[in-house]
Parts: structure tokens; sequence; C-alpha cells
């Protein structure tokens, strides 16, 4: 009992994290190599433990990100909800895939969600971002495969669910 | 983890009921997206909610506030001895430079106040901290930690020791968030220092810094030229620098010429900024002068002897007054207050 409690603590405490370093500046330099972390966050949940990830807790988890983020109300919101649909639905083929096609899916579907954010912004009237712009999605990929050892290594230790 | 497979976990096909729901969710988050959009709903959820968003604010600040300390920590004696010489010197020369202007000052207030205008050289400002909290790629917006509760107010200028940074445009209760004059929704009335020509300063739609978008062709403006607030539009106090022309350029439609501006504060190294309280004067007539008759002053009050009707306004002007007094007592030179 206590240790599903925990459990549940960790799952919401890595999620809070992830919009924490969400948040969190870079010097000038690095920060067009800054992953969205919250995504890269909610996708390990999605395909670890499915229950618990629905639609609208990735709802929920981009509106507060829209709180502390202040650019457009719904604008995360929008972008979590529909990364979370596409991996939900190829959860069980993701989830058998060898680490480096996890890798190019993952790096798809940030992609994807850098998509959705420029048609967001540029229906909202912001100008074309320059191309560095678009390096984060590679960084994110790129930190994928450690981020997914490292949570998983954690949970092991732990032993949660 | 083997797991029983059921209707929960398709391989292959999706289910209609998730597409409903996720059709559901997007369509929420659009309408959320188009009235905050129309209504700026977001910040006031936002303060609303400020009890939870500031303290995450200052937690993201804790790891840069961290390296600035580590930094100091660990600096170089050398290096920072260097440093407390230079600064030292730069004191010394601006101390100098006040010095010489002060007569000058006086006397230029002593002529304003012949000819009856009430702009007054003093500065009446506030030193705000800028929080190191990202708030998302292509914003060209800071957080300084002070806010309503310290009598911040949407529309103040902020200023660095260089230059013209930018305004408040959201105030939370301890905290407050400042549009860059970079921002691509940023305008700013400027005037030519060397020529005198009036125009607008807008962000970059690159964020890479500021334009003149529509010079006329026979305006002269070269590269090198200094431009001032103006002060037109009264949210801007005139007469400081907002940036230095870059390049000059024929615009795409041939008509207009198009200026590249660098700004000049130091929009991304300043950890200090001063927040201006004095907002411009309002246009308009002067309001109406102190009623004739025997002053104040005149009546027996001990120690009120220096004279004058402006010794009642400046007893109760304290030196860091939230509101902006402009309005209040325009023609008083109470402003004297925490002055850099």
């Amino acid at each position: 009992m206590n240790r599903q409690r925990l459990s549940l603590w960790w799952f919401i405490g890595t999620l809070l994290a992830a919009l924490l370093l969400m948040l969190v500046p870079l010097p000038a330099v690095l920060e067009p190599f800054k992953p969205y972390w919250p995504a890269l966050v909610l996708l390990y949940w999605a395909l670890e433990s499915e229950d618990r990830v629905s639609l609208g807790l990735a709802f929920l988890l981009g509106l507060g990100a829209d709180l502390f983020d202040g650019v457009l109300l719904g604008e995360q919101a929008l972008r979590l909800t529909a990364l979370v649909f596409i991996v939900l639905r190829f959860r069980s083929r993701l989830r058998f895939f060898p680490m480096w096609q996890q890798t190019l899916a993952v790096l798809a579907l940030l992609l994807n969600d850098r998509l959705l954010l420029l048609v967001v912004r540029m229906l909202s009237g912001a100008a074309m971002p320059p191309a560095s712009w678009w390096i984060a999605p590679f960084v994110g990929a790129a930190l994928w495969p450690f981020l997914f050892l490292l949570l998983d290594d954690l949970r092991m230790r732990l032993r949660l669910q | 983890m083997a797991r029983t497979r059921d209707e929960s976990s398709p391989l292959f096909a999706g289910n209609a009921a998730g597409t409903l729901r996720l059709i559901v969710y997007l369509a929420l988050a659009m309408v959320l997206m188009v009235l905050d959009h129309r209504n700026g709903w977001l910040w006031r959820m936002r303060y609303a909610a400020s009890a939870v968003v500031e303290p995450v604010y200052r937690l993201a600040n804790l790891p840069s506030a961290g390296m600035r300390t580590l930094s100091v920590a660990f600096a170089d004696r050398k290096l920072l001895t260097e440093q407390n010489q230079r600064l030292r010197e730069d004191l010394l020369l601006a101390n100098a430079r006040l010095n010489r202007m002060a007569a000058v000052a006086e006397q230029n207030q002593h002529l304003k106040e012949l000819l009856d205008t009430q702009r007054s050289l003093d500065l009446n400002v506030q030193l705000a901290r800028v929080v190191g909290v990202d708030l998302g790629a292509w914003q060209q917006r800071l957080v300084l930690n002070l806010g309503a509760r310290d009598g911040v107010k949407p529309g103040q200028p902020v200023i660095d020791a260089h230059g013209v940074m930018g305004q408040v445009v959201e105030v939370l209760p301890t905290t407050s968030v400042v549009m860059l004059v970079t921002d691509p929704a940023h305008a700013i009335p400027v005037v030519v220092e060397r020529s005198g020509l009036r125009a607008v300063a807008f962000g970059a739609r690159d964020g890479s810094g500021m334009v003149l978008p529509n010079i006329p062709l026979a305006a002269d403006v070269r590269p090198g030229d200094k431009l001032l607030t103006s002060g037109l539009g009264g949210r801007f106090p005139p007469g400081f620098p907002v940036g230095k022309v870059l390049t000059v350029a024929l615009g795409a439609s041939g008509m207009f010429r198009t200026a590249q501006l660098q700004p000049a504060a130091d929009l991304d190294r300043s950890e200090d900024v001063l927040l201006l309280h004095d907002q411009a004067e309002p246009a308009g007539p002067p309001a109406p002068a102190v009623p004739a008759g025997p002053p104040a002053t005149l009546a027996p009050v001990p120690g009120a002897a220096s004279g004058g009707a402006p010794a009642a306004a400046a007893s109760t002007a304290g030196p860091r007054s939230a509101s902006p007094r402009a309005a209040a007592t325009p023609a008083t030179p109470a402003a004297a207050g925490s002055t850099p």
C-alpha cells in the first residue's frame, strides 16, 4: 500500500521536475539546445505505465506548463495531448522496438510536436523561427536513451511500479 | 512484466473512443487558445495561481543564482581586484561628471521653472533583480523580483545603466514580467539624436534587435546614429538612450528605408535593472497653480522655515513612494527620490 503511494509520488515528482527543468534557463549559447522535458518524461511514462497516462493527464500537464510559461493558454496542452495520443496508439509496438528504433520514433514525435507548435505560433501571428530552433528535437532524441535507462533504473532500484 | 492484453491496449487498431476523446481535448485546447489570444485570460489565471507560480519561479532561478554565487566564490582574486579597480575608476569618472553636471542641472531646472515646463531631470527609480526563468524560446521577456506588493504597475519603463530595456507588461504579487524592446510586439517612440528626426522603433521580427521600418527616403539617418526616447506617447520619459543605427537599407517596397538598430541596453547580461517610477507627464495644459494667498509654510510650524509651497508636498513624498506622482503634483520638484 505504502509502496503504491510512493510510486504515485515518484510519478508526480518526475512530471513536476520536468516542468521545473523547462523553466530553468540555460546560457544564451545553449538555449536552442534545450530539449522539451515535459514531452520526454510524459513519453516515458506513457510507454512504461499506460494506465496512469491518459489524454486528460497530458492535457492537464500541458495546462500547467502553459501557466508557468505564460505564452498562450492551451498551446502546450494541445501539443502534449497530441503527443500522448500518438504514443498510446502505437504503444505496444514502440515498447518492443530496439533502442535505436525507439529513439528514431521519439525524434519523429518531437519533430511533429515542433511542427504543431510552429502552426500554432504562425496562426497567432509570430514570425518564422531561426534554423537553430529545429535543433531541440534532435537533442531531445539524443537524450532519450539515457533518460529512458535512467528512469527505468531508478524505478527498478526503488522497486516502484 | 507480463500483461494480459485486452481492449485497452490493442496491438494495432485504435478504438474510436480514444479518437473522440482526442478530438474533444484538442478542441478544448483550441478554444482556450483563441479565448486567451483574444482576452488574455492566461494572465488573470496566473495572477490567481501566483501562490504556486512564483515559488516555482524562485525554484527555477536557483541554478542560475547558484552559478552566479559559484562564479563569485571561485573567481580569481586578481580578476576581482581588477574588476574592483575598474568599477572604482568608473565611479570616479561618473562622480566627476555628476559634479560638473550638477551646476548645469540646477541651472537647467531654474530655466525650466522660468519657462514653466514640468520636466524634471531627477530620476525616481527602484532597483530590481532579474529572476532567471526561461519563459520559452522566442520570448523576449524577463522576470523581475518585484511585483504588485512593491508598487510595480504595468507600463513602467525598465532601464539599465546603458539604456531602455523595455516595459512591465504583467504584474504578479511579488514578480513582474518585462517585455523587452526587442520583442516584435514592442514599439517605442524615438528621436535621432543628431538630426532630431522622430520615428518609432519596433522589435525585429526575428528577435535579433530592433528596426526602424519606415524612414522616408529624404530623411537623415546614418549608421552610427544614436537614438533616444522622444517622450511622445507618454509612456517612456524623454532622453533615454534606446539604441544605435547599425545599417540603413532600402526597404522591400522601395518607398522607404529600413534601419537595423542595436539596443543600447545590455539585454542579455543585466542582472540588476531599474524600474522608473516617473511616468511621463500627461500631455495637455499645466495643472492649476497653487492657490494665491499666504503659503502654508507661513503658519507657525517649527522646522518649516525653508519657505515655498513645495515643502509641503515634498514632506509627504517618500523616496520610494509607489504611485507615479507626476500626475498628482506635477509642478513640484518633489521627485528627489533615490537618484542613482
